[in-house]
């Protein structure tokens, strides 16, 4: 069925890598220039009305995001990925708020956590978890939680770290003897 | 069915970027922040109310008072690490963060769970719905007043979870459901004391029927209130219960089945009015049927078999290149896990999608509009909304 369905779409969108992952679930490239043609055409067409979810990957050694637009069919039972992928240097994507909604909510999150832009999007801009936030965003690759944390909280006294022999040493021979 | 129609003319005007055109200084309009803490919000969140008289005509949703960047910790912790920390991401129904997470590693890694794992798995499942639903039935009757509802449901919940401690050790985090199967078989005489329970649970709601369900004031607060238009329900990514209230019969359990479920004889339920007191009707016969599952799962199972499959040295564990999404209904909807890996070993990417990121937030800012204040908070209560999984 994902085959058929992906040869269909690929006769009308220059399609990229097809992966398909179980019988009902595929993941198809898309290049973004097509992403939204392509999506309402999922939407009206296909039956794939249901945004299931909008996040993104960080491929930090290849410079890319991978954004992924999950999308359901649920008379068909079966759902498809629409992976688009968007240059760490040119990190801005085409809003879908206007296709889905709820699509703003995924959109401010992304531009929160990985620093994609969705111009146009209804509040993207404005703080959605994070408030007064002054770093990298948080969810790419090369933000060092420990680092983070290490800079800006202080270790409860008490952590130290012991050689369990050293220490019972220590508390079971006091005086060193 | 009455639906609410308000007279439009008192509302603003909208500026030329869609937004509202509210001028706080003119004395008309007033902000009114419901949260973070407040006895009407349903957890770690806030909502940021504007309003004119006792009337809402803006509401947006403040969330992050709660966020632990659980995503961001999986990256950097093996499969099996993740495993203690992905039931943290709900606490009231954590065992689906659990099924999802596991399935989705089982998924990757080419692993076969036994089949009476999976029976199991679907025990617990729906025991933790039951829960999660008398936790959601106090609270939508505490928002308006019925504090003695909450007090039987939170006994009969704390019934369930004696259970749940008996068969996994702890209460709210079971940690039970791991990658390759479930820890551990069902204790001696659990049947017959899981029996008691949901005949407790049963004798329970019918008196939560009788006193909630009947009660006048309970009506007349919630016929009619807080409707969603059904054409809502795909562009808002709306699921479970507030769907299916709405007549669409959005259930993950039958549109794409998983663990045992083909095997088990339900509908799900399903109301017309999609208004406050449907959402709550839904959410009580499906207590009913959660009860029947649970009593098919216990005589159909298996008595005997392996629990878990053989695992690699978990330590050492690397999992192809690959990337995949598990679902499953739970109280509120569909949840379901986005895990990709990298052929490292550890997740290279595990986005959580919870049923309250849409209605919490697009849909509950939608809904609100028009909406008397003393309602909110049993407007929020009645999408049965779960802030952790919003900002996990």
């Amino acid at each position: 069925m994902m085959r058929t369905l992906y040869a269909e779409l690929n006769a009308r969108f220059p399609l990229g890598e097809l992966t398909v992952q179980r019988d009902d679930l595929a993941f198809i490239t898309v290049e973004r220039e097509h992403l939204r043609a392509l999506l309402l055409h999922m939407r009206d067409r296909e039956g794939f009305t249901h945004l299931v979810l909008l996040t993104a990957v960080d491929w930090i050694e290849d410079g890319i995001f991978q954004l992924t637009y999950l999308l359901s069919n649920r008379d068909k039972r079966c759902d498809v990925g629409i992976r688009v992928m968007v240059t760490r240097v040119d990190t801005s994507m085409e809003s879908m708020h206007d296709v889905w909604p709820t699509a703003a909510t995924y959109q401010r999150e992304l531009y929160e956590m990985f620093g994609i832009d969705f111009p146009g999007s209804p509040g993207v801009h404005d703080p959605f978890i994070l408030e007064g936030w002054a770093d990298i965003p948080p969810y790419r690759r090369e933000f060092d939680t420990k680092k983070f944390s290490e800079e800006n909280f202080t270790h409860r006294a008490g952590r130290e770290t012991n050689d369990p022999a050293q220490y019972m040493k220590k508390q079971l021979y006091p005086d060193g003897a | 069915m009455v639906i609410y129609q308000p007279d439009r003319s008192k509302y603003p005007s909208h500026k030329a970027d869609g937004s509202l055109d509210i001028d706080l200084t003119s004395g008309k309009y007033l902000k009114l922040w419901q949260g973070p803490n407040h006895p009407g919000i349903t957890g770690n969140m806030s909502v940021e109310l504007t309003v004119c008289g006792d009337e809402v005509v803006e509401g947006k949703t403040h969330v992050g008072y709660l966020h632990r960047g659980f995503e961001k910790l999986m990256e950097r912790r093996t499969f099996i690490q993740c495993f203690p920390i992905v039931c943290r991401i709900c606490v009231p129904e954590p065992d689906f963060n659990e099924y999802c997470y596991a399935a989705a590693v089982e998924e990757l890694a080419g692993i076969e769970a036994p089949e009476r794992a999976h029976w199991i798995r679907a025990l617990i499942l729906e025991m933790g719905r039951i829960n999660s639903y008398m936790m959601y039935l106090g609270g939508q009757a505490g928002s308006l007043g019925l504090g003695v509802i909450g007090q039987w449901t939170t006994y009969v919940r704390d019934l369930m979870l004696d259970r749940f401690e008996e068969l996994t050790g702890a209460r709210i985090y079971h940690m039970f459901i791991l990658p390759g199967g479930v820890r551990d078989g069902l204790p001696d005489g659990f049947e017959s004391r899981l029996e008691e329970t949901l005949q407790e649970i049963e004798r329970t709601m019918s008196d939560v029927f009788d006193v909630m369900f009947c009660n006048a004031v309970f009506k007349k607060r919630t016929i009619g209130i807080g409707y969603i238009d059904p054409a809502l329900i795909e562009p808002y990514g709306v699921t479970g219960p507030n769907a299916r209230a709405a007549g669409v019969v959005k259930d993950v359990r039958k549109d794409q089945p998983y663990l045992v479920y083909p095997q088990l004889d339900f509908e799900p339920v399903i109301g017309h009015d999609s208004d406050m007191y449907t959402r709550a009707d839904v959410r009580r016969r499906d207590v009913a049927v959660s009860i029947d599952l649970i009593r098919q799962i216990v005589a159909k199972m298996p008595k005997t078999g392996p629990l878990m499959t053989k695992l690699p040295n978990v330590l050492h564990w690397k999992i192809p290149r690959g990337e995949t999404y598990i679902r499953g209904e739970c109280s509120r909807g569909e949840y379901g896990y986005y895990l990709v890996t990298d052929g490292s070993g550890f997740p290279r990417r595990v986005n959580v999608r919870g049923p309250s990121y849409t209605h919490a937030v697009a849909l509950l800012e939608k809904l609100i509009v028009n909406v008397n204040i003393s309602d909110v908070a049993a407007l929020m209560v009645s999408l049965h909304t779960y802030p952790p999984e919003i900002e996990r």
